[in-house]
């Protein structure tokens, strides 16, 4: 058994270990909002955030966030900076399949919430980790403008 | 006013009362044209609509008012979600904020109307369904009205429907009021469509409806299929495909916590576990010998020196004018190339997964699959069941580009075999690696051409050899897409070349390899290849004869107007011909796939042997465009889809083994290649196109004629990678 917080509440997982945090959020919590696309960190569909910068779960421990806050999209409307990407999200219509874009929320949102406004370097340094198949790239960057705007 | 249609000998539509209360349009029998599958026509012959389950309905209206569109089709992506149920609520009148959304069961009342089967693929969906949606809601609206009339004693042509609601001169009645008893009267034979010039909803750009749920992480996957008793599945395959299993120990696997049992399935060996991560170290715990069989030797550098000894001699023919070979002797400026388009996999953003639960009477899937019919019927093959009793739920699709469309049914039908093995339900899930190394690619394609061209610069001869596997052969659809030994999807793009149309001599060959390396359409099918191939010909034609590429496709194209159309708008507005920044220049292409017509001019730029794409100036001609927001999406994901294959993707076999693995080595667009994209749309109102990948073809060639304007250089293999360095 070990300890998690996740979205602030304290959990009990029956988890080893080196369960990566992806499989103890979907397998273990049921939380399936965490996606998997490479298990290896080349893709992030599967960030979530580790004391709030974001982190690629699929290749994390449970062990690791012991003592730690996990955050996943499941908690993102409870979070200012979530809730301003979620809107812009929305307003710009970005998602396609939508199976990356968990990932690419959480990553924009740690993204925003250190930098209020985001050069499009900025978003090519801290969102190329993210790949999205659909090719939605276009929006998610008006979108992480957009956010930022509202936000300032 | 549009001309009344015939519903009930069209689109055998019949309303029948909801069992829970409300309204439900059902299908009798698909609509079906043309029948790629022998015998899918004969499925559902018999089917008497007064007695089809409301499951097989596509328009229910709840007495809540809500309205639940089901979809024929999958949503993996391309936005049909939205699309559909706007052609529906176009005709209904409906209060757009009541509309739900469904994916349908799998059954032949679902059939594509020209395909004939339940299929998601072609860019087809919307103008496929365009006609069947409309009338479903032009035929709910009638009973409507019909309805109202009744309940307030007053004639049906008093009435007009606004919002949700029929409306008279002093009362309304919302929909969902008059469900009821519009669920008792007779369905109508015939409606009237609405006049274009009164559509409110159709060509106005929309929201996505599965917008809110795939932003809160609450959107359903096959991947996040969870349910009491539900297993975690993973499966070693054979490291060559065709393989065998020999000989395997699972005494390690099975000591493991969370591994539940090791059993042998037709493909490989499949650990059953408690989750996934079980599942994996299971399976990295097992050791397998394999029997390699006969591909173990392959090597795609080897193949490719055989194809191009094969592209020296004939083949067959797939389409031919004039005398190509005496037109050739005769002429004075002769230009031959080479083009080689590597295999690709599709790698979705989901990798395959796969949930089956067998029972006594049936068994149920739950997948993200954009075939339902195949799926079903090679379940029902397994498990000795009738298609009917395998029940198919259709989840959203983490992206499909075609690998979901799968006539050999590969991940559903292991699954089958895995929870028959296990005797418990599973969900068979795939890694990344599987996904890379599973298969089913775009096959590599040679493309070898010999072209004559004229005092005047125009080509006068065209012979052009093409060499690769066919994606048809050995599957249910072989007898109508293999003529005469050629495979239409080969040479798609080629044999069919509107540039071909005016050149006097050609002569289009095909020669279809036998190899054993499993391939399926990839994203634009053919045309992901010979596009490249021609449109990079026809800029080594323009350059041949000093002209410049878009001048030498005008001239080339002049009666094809769509072609041309697209071609001019694209030009405008990338302001071909004006000064660009220093270093960047441009290329332009143009292609007609899946009925539309798109040209693409990229600005470039090449420094130390990098590529940069800045820009990407898009227009297309897709006749109507339903939802133009959407189409413009699908334009930018075509883009990245296609720009990522050309900069990077190649799968590549050696010792009969796939070489990458996942995505650092299997690479693909991300955000810091991606170009700003400019879509422009033309005004047609000529037939309707699809628009899910006719925006990917001219990607390539339109970056590979710029490269070529910037440094000189003729990119004729790709992946470009680092063939400038
Ligand atoms: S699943 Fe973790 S980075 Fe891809
Ligand atoms: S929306 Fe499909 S992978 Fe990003």
């Amino acid at each position: 058994m070990i300890t998690l917080n996740i979205n602030g509440k304290e959990e009990q997982l029956d988890a080893p270990d080196d369960m990566p945090i992806l499989w103890a959020l979907r397998d273990v919590m049921q939380l399936t909002g965490t996606k998997f696309g490479c298990g290896m960190a080349q893709c992030g569909a599967c960030t979530v955030h580790l004391d709030g910068q974001a982190i690629r779960s699929c290749v994390t421990p449970v062990s690791v966030a012991a003592g730690k806050k996990i955050t996943t999209i499941e908690a993102m409307q409870d979070d200012k900076v979530g809730k301003a990407v979620q809107a812009a999200w929305q307003e710009i219509d970005v998602v396609q399949c939508g199976y990356c874009q968990s990932g690419q929320i959480m990553a924009a949102t740690a993204l925003l919430a250190t930098n209020q406004a985001p050069t499009d370097a900025d978003i090519d340094a801290a969102m190329s980790g993210n790949i999205c198949r659909c090719g939605t790239y276009p929006r998610i960057r008006a979108a992480i403008h957009a956010a930022a705007t509202k936000l300032a | 006013m549009s001309a009344p249609l015939n519903i009930s000998r069209r689109t055998f539509l019949k309303a029948t009362a909801l069992v829970a209360g409300g309204l439900v349009i059902a299908f009798a029998i698909p609509q079906a044209k043309r029948f790629l599958m022998p015998g899918a026509d004969k499925a559902s012959a018999s089917q008497d609509a007064s007695k089809l389950p409301a499951p097989n309905a596509f328009l229910r209206i709840g007495t809540d008012n809500t309205i639940t569109v089901m979809l024929a089709h999958s949503e993996m992506g391309q936005g049909i979600w939205t699309t559909l149920p706007m052609l529906i609520a176009e005709e209904l009148d409906a209060d757009w904020s009541t509309i739900k959304v469904e994916h349908a069961s799998a059954a032949p009342e679902y059939a594509h109307t020209a395909y004939g089967i339940q299929i998601t693929g072609g860019s087809s969906t919307t103008w496929s369904e365009f006609d069947r949606y409309r009338q479903a809601g032009a035929l709910t609206r009638a009973l409507l009205i019909s309805a109202a009339a009744e309940k307030l004693g007053v004639a049906a042509d008093t009435l007009r429907t606004e919002n949700g609601f029929v409306v008279s001169d002093s009362e309304k009645i919302s929909f969902g009021d008059l469900a009821e008893t519009a669920a008792t009267l007779a369905t109508p034979t015939s409606v009237t469509l609405k006049d274009p010039k009164d559509w409110k909803i159709i060509g106005k750009s929309t929201k996505r409806l599965d917008g809110p749920e795939k932003i809160n992480g609450t959107a359903k996957f096959g991947q996040d299929v969870q349910f009491e008793g539900l297993k975690t599945a993973m499966v070693a395959r054979s490291p060559v495909f065709g393989g065998k299993v020999k000989s395997f120990d699972a005494t390690a696997s099975k000591q493991l916590k969370g591994v539940q049992n090791v059993v042998q399935v037709p493909t490989g060996v499949a650990v059953i576990a408690d989750n996934y991560w079980a599942a994996k170290q299971g399976r990295d715990a097992l050791k397998i010998e394999w029997d390699l069989g006969d591909n173990a030797r392959l090597d795609s550098k080897k193949m490719l020196e055989e194809y191009r000894a094969l592209a020296a001699t004939a083949g067959l023919p797939a389409a031919k004018a004039g005398d190509t070979q005496a037109a050739l002797a005769k002429a004075t400026t002769v230009v031959e190339a080479e083009y080689v388009a590597p295999y690709l996999a599709h790698s979705p953003m989901e990798p395959l997964n796969c949930a089956v639960k067998i029972s006594d009477d049936g068994c149920e899937i739950w997948t993200g699959t954009q075939m339902q019919t195949t799926d079903q019927g090679a379940a029902a093959k397994i498990l000795g069941l009738k298609p009917e009793q395998v029940k198919i739920h259709t989840l959203f699709l983490g992206g499909g580009f075609g690998r979901r469309a799968n006539p050999a049914a590969d991940f559903v039908s292991e699954a089958v075999q895995v929870a028959k093995a296990a005797g418990v339900p599973v969900k068979t899930v795939w890694t990344r690696e599987d996904d890379v190394k599973g298969g089913y690619y775009r096959p590599m394609y040679l493309h070898k051409a010999k072209i004559a061209l004229g005092e005047d610069g125009m080509p006068t001869a065209w012979e052009h050899t093409e060499v690769g596997q066919s994606i048809m052969v050995g599957t249910p659809f072989e007898s109508v897409m293999i003529k005469d030994g050629v495979d239409a999807t080969s040479v798609e793009g080629v044999a069919d070349s509107p540039y071909l149309k005016h050149i006097p001599n050609y002569q289009v060959n095909l020669h279809t390899v036998k190899a054993t390396i499993p391939v399926l359409w990839w994203r634009s099918v053919g045309h992901s290849h010979s596009a490249f191939a021609m449109e990079s010909l026809i800029d080594e034609l323009a350059h041949a004869a000093k002209q410049d590429p878009l001048e030498y496709r005008r001239a080339l194209l002049k009666d094809h107007p769509r072609h041309l159309a697209a071609l001019n708008l694209a030009a405008e507005k990338a302001d071909w011909g004006k000064p660009l920044a220093k270093g960047v220049s441009r290329g332009i292409a143009v292609h007609e796939s899946f009925g539309s017509f798109v040209t693409q001019v990229a600005e470039v730029s090449v420094d130390k042997g990098e590529v940069k794409v800045h820009r990407i100036v898009t227009a297309i001609d897709c006749g109507l465009a339903v939802n133009p927001d959407s189409l413009k999406a699908q334009m930018e994901s075509s883009i990245s889809f296609g720009l990522g294959a050309a900069l990077f993707s190649e799968i590549t076999f050696s010792e009969g083994q796939v070489q990458q693995s996942n995505f650092h080595d299997y690479q693909v667009l991300r955000m810091k290649d991606m170009p700003k994209v400019e879509v422009y749309i033309v005004q047609s109102t000529e037939k309707m196109g699809g628009v899910g990948e006719p925006g990917l073809p001219p990607v390539a060639p339109a970056v590979t004629n710029a490269i070529f304007a910037a440094t000189g250089k003729r990119i004729r293999n790709l992946p470009i990678g680092s063939q400038l360095a």
